[in-house]
């Protein structure tokens, strides 16, 4: 499928205007304006701190915002909250997954949050794991899980409902190569299978070059660019790449301000040690 | 292939009233249905939990059994204290409730449920279900022991099925009250705290382990305000032979209710913003 054409067919999957997010003195997301088109793979990048957790956190209805609006799958962010929930994904950061739970364990309690009809939910649930590849794992607690199989139960999770938009935060902070391959392989088989927009944060560039249709770029809570990754890379020059692009864009400037402070730090570190 | 993406579904506006409160049902569910494997997975919990109830039943009940003047309403005072023991087992372990939310906040699972378009008072009454189901429990256990050691229990099904009904309530609207506390003090070393400074007032200005006339009068108007009293009493009318009511089972029920359901309203409204 092209994505122009499904562009042009239906309204923006997610579009925001002026969207802003004030954490006391500190601009987290500052003005930001974008949309989405239905069917695109949609990538942030930013340093930490940069505000993409922030912005997908508005998006996903856990944050409300300090000014500007926002529409996801045709919803009001704020005033549709619920319609919202219904339509997306949400792979966090952070672990979301029950230890203490078994695989099947996890995925029925998502299947109940979701009020997945009882007659579908058996079937979808094991349909989940299989297109996870955790088939065989499902009655094994979660805490007995690898990094990359509690990511996939985690994606696994949040497409039970069949979403229209799944929104992934960092999914593959802290998995070696090999996991992380495995992660993307079934990401995209499930973009093929359902077709639904995805809107992902990742520092690993190489992955938002080889995933995304386009890309935004920010920086101290504002998109300081966006496009395709062909035309980012054209901004800086011929055979660019997108470490070129950010060094470029965003240069040597941190984004030390409150954010990636300690507890930023713990709660990634946390998270990695969970997935390592 | 996409077709779904962005449009909202026709149908939601629609829902019949019987289907909302199916899902509903079926939310609230997820919540208290994911506590029960968690039982089932790790059971040693529950025994370990039934120690302090004997030590109370056992040393403080043998000793203070010798001690003339109490006016328990013709029982004996192992039996007037059995009831109030396994009331206290049961708002020991419901006052500390709130601990788990904060775990799971800090995990990141409290995300999985706030992104779900799941009702917040679903999520409040899920949780007050658990903590019933697991006081349930942990009540089977120490009425068997109770039994063991001789006290004059009664065993007709429908006093026993009312005790259970005054142990789950009374489980549910602690756990809401926890809930609540978590939400304001937000993290596990302040909640310890708090949970040590309530617990001994709410056993203390009760009539679980003395009655209440032979309180000051200032105890007694304090007692008369706390939900455990309420509790204790219907408990002691229904499960001992020749146990009658002081306040009256309408009264300890409604008050019960009453209670419960305005703290997991309170808590439904505080719980979204622990995630955030």
């Amino acid at each position: 499928m092209t994505v122009s054409e499904a562009a042009q067919a239906q309204p923006p999957a997610i579009e925001t205007k002026g969207l802003t997010k004030q954490f006391g003195d500190l601009l987290a997301v500052a003005d930001v304006t974008l949309a989405v088109a239905a069917g695109e793979v949609f990538g942030l990048i930013g340093e930490n701190g940069a505000g993409k957790t922030t912005l997908v956190k508005m998006l996903t209805t856990l944050l409300p915002p300090s000014s500007g609006s926002g529409f996801v799958a045709g919803f009001d962010i704020v005033s549709q909250a619920a319609e919202v929930r219904r339509h997306i994904g949400y792979v966090p950061q952070l672990l979301s997954v029950d230890g203490s739970l078994t695989g099947y364990e996890n995925m029925l309690l998502s299947a109940r949050l979701y009020a997945t009809p009882h007659r579908d939910r058996e079937a979808r649930i094991r349909e989940a794991l299989a297109a996870m590849g955790l088939a065989e794992a499902a009655d094994r607690l979660v805490q007995y899980y690898s990094g990359g199989m509690i990511r996939r139960i985690e994606i696994a999770q949040s497409m039970l409902h069949r979403p229209s938009v799944l929104f992934m935060d960092e999914p593959t902070v802290g998995l070696d190569p090999l996991a992380r391959d495995a992660v993307w392989e079934h990401v995209r088989d499930l973009r093929h299978r359902f077709g639904m927009t995805m809107l992902l944060t990742t520092h690993y560039l190489d992955e938002a070059d080889s995933l995304c249709d386009r890309i935004a770029i920010m920086n101290r809570g504002r998109v300081v660019a966006m496009g395709s990754p062909r035309e980012l890379k054209a901004l800086v020059g011929p055979q660019a790449t997108l470490d070129q692009v950010m060094e470029k864009l965003v240069g040597g400037e941190t984004a030390e301000m409150g954010k990636g402070g300690y507890s930023d730090v713990r709660r990634e570190r946390h998270t990695v040690t969970k997935h390592g | 292939m996409s077709g779904a993406s962005g449009t909202p579904s026709p149908n939601m506006a629609s829902t019949p009233p019987r289907a909302i409160l199916g899902d509903y049902a079926t939310q609230l569910w997820a919540v208290a249905g994911a506590e029960i494997a968690k039982l089932r997975h790790d059971p040693l919990d529950l025994f370990t939990r039934a120690v302090q109830p004997v030590l109370w039943l056992l040393f403080f009940g043998q000793v203070m059994g010798r001690v003339r003047g109490m006016n328990t309403g013709g029982l004996s005072y192992e039996d007037f204290l059995a009831p109030g023991i396994l009331a206290q087992s049961v708002l020991f372990a419901a006052i500390f409730y709130g601990i788990a939310a904060i775990w799971e906040r800090d995990l990141g699972i409290l995300q999985r449920y706030l992104v779900s378009p799941a009702p917040r008072s679903a999520l409040v009454a899920g949780k007050a279900m658990s903590s019933a189901i697991r006081g349930l429990a942990q009540a089977f256990i120490v009425y068997l022991i109770t039994l063991v050691m001789g006290a004059d229990i009664n065993l007709d099904p429908v006093d026993v099925l009312g005790v259970a009904l005054f142990i789950a309530m009374g489980s549910a609207l602690f756990s809401t009250f926890s809930l609540i506390i978590a939400c304001i003090v937000k993290t596990r070393e302040r909640f310890m705290g708090m949970g040590q400074v309530l617990t001994m007032p709410i056993f203390f200005a009760s009539n679980a382990i003395y009655p209440i006339n032979l309180m000051p009068r200032w105890l007694q108007i304090l007692s008369h305000g706390n939900p455990l009293t309420y509790q204790v009493d219907a408990m002691r009318a229904l499960m001992l032979k020749g146990g009658t009511s002081a306040l009256g089972l309408g009264l300890d029920f409604g008050v019960l209710a009453a209670i419960t359901l305005v703290f997991t309203l309170i808590a439904g409204r505080m719980y979204p913003r622990m995630g955030a």
